[in-house]
């Protein structure tokens, strides 16, 4: 198969940008969602990992093993085939559950490592002033833990665009899937494959952007 | 005169797990007093500060808090803590805060105060150690002798009735000492009921009221400065000050 010439992917990508902007709209709210659930999933199971009760300990260990042992299409397709028998979830969500626990598993290692290394003498400082565990938690190494997990949680938030490929698996119309049907209908793959890439590209600048100044803005203490 | 008294250990005692670090500490602190506590290292200073102030929990014994005993079952450690500043070697300043923020946290977050109300005490508190200056500037910034005399008046923002020192000289260059020294003999002075753990007896022999000596989690001697440095009683005590006069 010849590569397609410049002038020719310049001009399909001109011509379908109607038809991938949606798509794009999917893949960046699929992204989004399953970010924000997994940051909140993760938050969840690290204070399980570092809480003085070793069988939520257990728990937490657990989840992060099932998650990080198993392919993540295969947690797609359970969700998705495994839920929606039980009761009605809409396609949407099913996939950007299955994402968002997946992403949870490895956002959650990385605040279990960003929280540990925080001194043991910040949460010794506030329990001397008089402050409950949760609270020196929530305003002294939660802050201070947060801010150094941006650097690994942007690199997780471009490892969960690109998964979320993987939804294409179960229909939805995100870039991937819109980008593989597009090319298989115009007999166009390669031109399809090219633009999709090119989206993603934008989508993975976009999102740097985003982490860089967020880390930023958190940065001023340390200037 | 009968003076009130601030803190009081019965037999206290501590292990870390095989290791017996403190062994039947018996002391009374009152009203006022600034007691050094030298030692060599490993003998349970720090042991012993941290368990007053509960970062550590004894194994047998009592302590007893301005005439109260503490029962972890029954009071709040967190209520009791916020009678007992502390300050640590290392400064442990929150580096996300500015120096501000550092000192009204407790009293906004823990004691609930109105935040205009904190800002105005905690602006008073850094005038005192003579950081009015550095206010709105960040933790990182700062000299090491800058970062203690934060620390002193973030831990002086909750009133504390005793204030705790776990060698607050020793992690600073020896020409930023003065300032920190300074700050604490002012505070002395003001009848504030401190506890020092330090190397510097200098300052020791000037400030304190009492001088407590350790050794192998053991208090061997308890004496004013003058009799301490002079004549003390102990065989132990005599070594040991033979040892710090070299340095
Ligand atoms: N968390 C801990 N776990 C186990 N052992 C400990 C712990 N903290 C202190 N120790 C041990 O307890 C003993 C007393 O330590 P401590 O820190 O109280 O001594 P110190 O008198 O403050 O010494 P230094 O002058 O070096 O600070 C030491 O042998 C130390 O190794
Ligand atoms: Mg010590």
């Amino acid at each position: 198969m010849d590569l397609p010439s410049f002038g020719h992917v310049f001009q399909t990508l001109l011509d379908s940008r109607n038809l991938f902007f949606d798509a794009m709209m999917l893949t960046l709210q699929l992204t989004v969602v399953s970010i924000i659930f997994g940051i909140v999933i993760g938050l969840f199971f690290a204070l399980l990992k570092i809480s003085n009760i070793k069988i939520l300990g257990y728990i937490s260990d657990a989840y992060v093993y099932l998650i990080r042992g198993t392919p993540l299409i295969v947690q797609i397709f359970i969700l998705y085939f495994g839920i929606s028998g039980i009761f009605l979830i809409p396609d949407f969500w099913a996939a950007a559950l299955a994402l968002a626990f997946h992403n949870g598993a490895y956002i959650a290692e990385i605040f279990r490592g960003t929280i540990q290394a925080v001194d043991q003498g910040q949460m010794e400082a506030g329990r001397s002033l008089g402050m409950t565990k949760s609270l020196a938690m929530r305003r002294i190494i939660l802050p201070q833990a947060f801010r150094r997990s941006l650097p690994p949680l942007g690199n997780q938030f471009i490892i969960g665009l690109k998964d979320s490929s993987l939804a294409a698996f179960i229909s939805m119309n995100e870039l991937f899937n819109v980008a593989t049907t597009l090319g298989s209908n115009n007999f166009d793959e390669m031109t399809y494959l090219i633009i999709v890439a090119i989206y993603y590209l934008l989508l993975v600048a976009l999102l740097t952007w985003v982490v860089n100044s967020i880390e930023k803005k958190l940065a001023v203490s340390d200037r | 005169m009968t003076e009130k008294e601030m803190i009081r250990t019965n037999n206290l005692n501590k292990c870390f797990g095989e290791l017996h670090v403190l062994k039947d500490i018996n002391i009374t602190v009152y009203e006022s007093d600034v007691v050094c506590l030298i030692g060599a290292s490993g003998s349970g200073k720090s042991t012993l500060l941290r368990c007053l102030n509960y970062l550590e929990r004894k194994n047998s014994g009592s302590i007893v808090l301005e005439g109260k005993e503490v029962d972890f079952k029954k009071d709040s450690v967190n209520e009791v803590r916020q009678k007992v500043g502390m300050v640590f070697q290392h400064f442990n300043l929150f580096p996300h805060m500015t120096v501000l923020e550092n000192v009204i946290e407790a009293p906004i977050h823990v004691k609930k105060i109105p935040k205009a109300q904190a800002v105005k005490e905690a602006k008073e508190l850094l005038g005192k150690v003579g950081l009015d200056d550095k206010m709105d500037v960040y933790p990182s910034k700062l000299s090491g002798g800058q970062k203690q005399r934060v620390a002193i008046a973030r831990a002086l923002a909750m009133k504390p009735d005793i204030m705790l020192f776990d060698e607050p000289t020793s992690a600073l260059d020896p020409e930023l000492v003065g300032e920190v020294l300074s700050t604490m003999k002012e505070l002395a002075e003001e009848g504030m009921t401190m506890i020092v753990v330090t190397h510097e007896m200098g300052f020791a022999r000037e400030v304190a009221d009492w001088i407590v000596y350790m050794d192998e989690g053991r208090i061997i001697e308890k004496a004013n400065p003058d009799d301490f440095f002079t004549n003390p009683k102990e065989e132990r005590t005599k070594e040991f000050l033979k040892t710090t006069a070299l340095k």
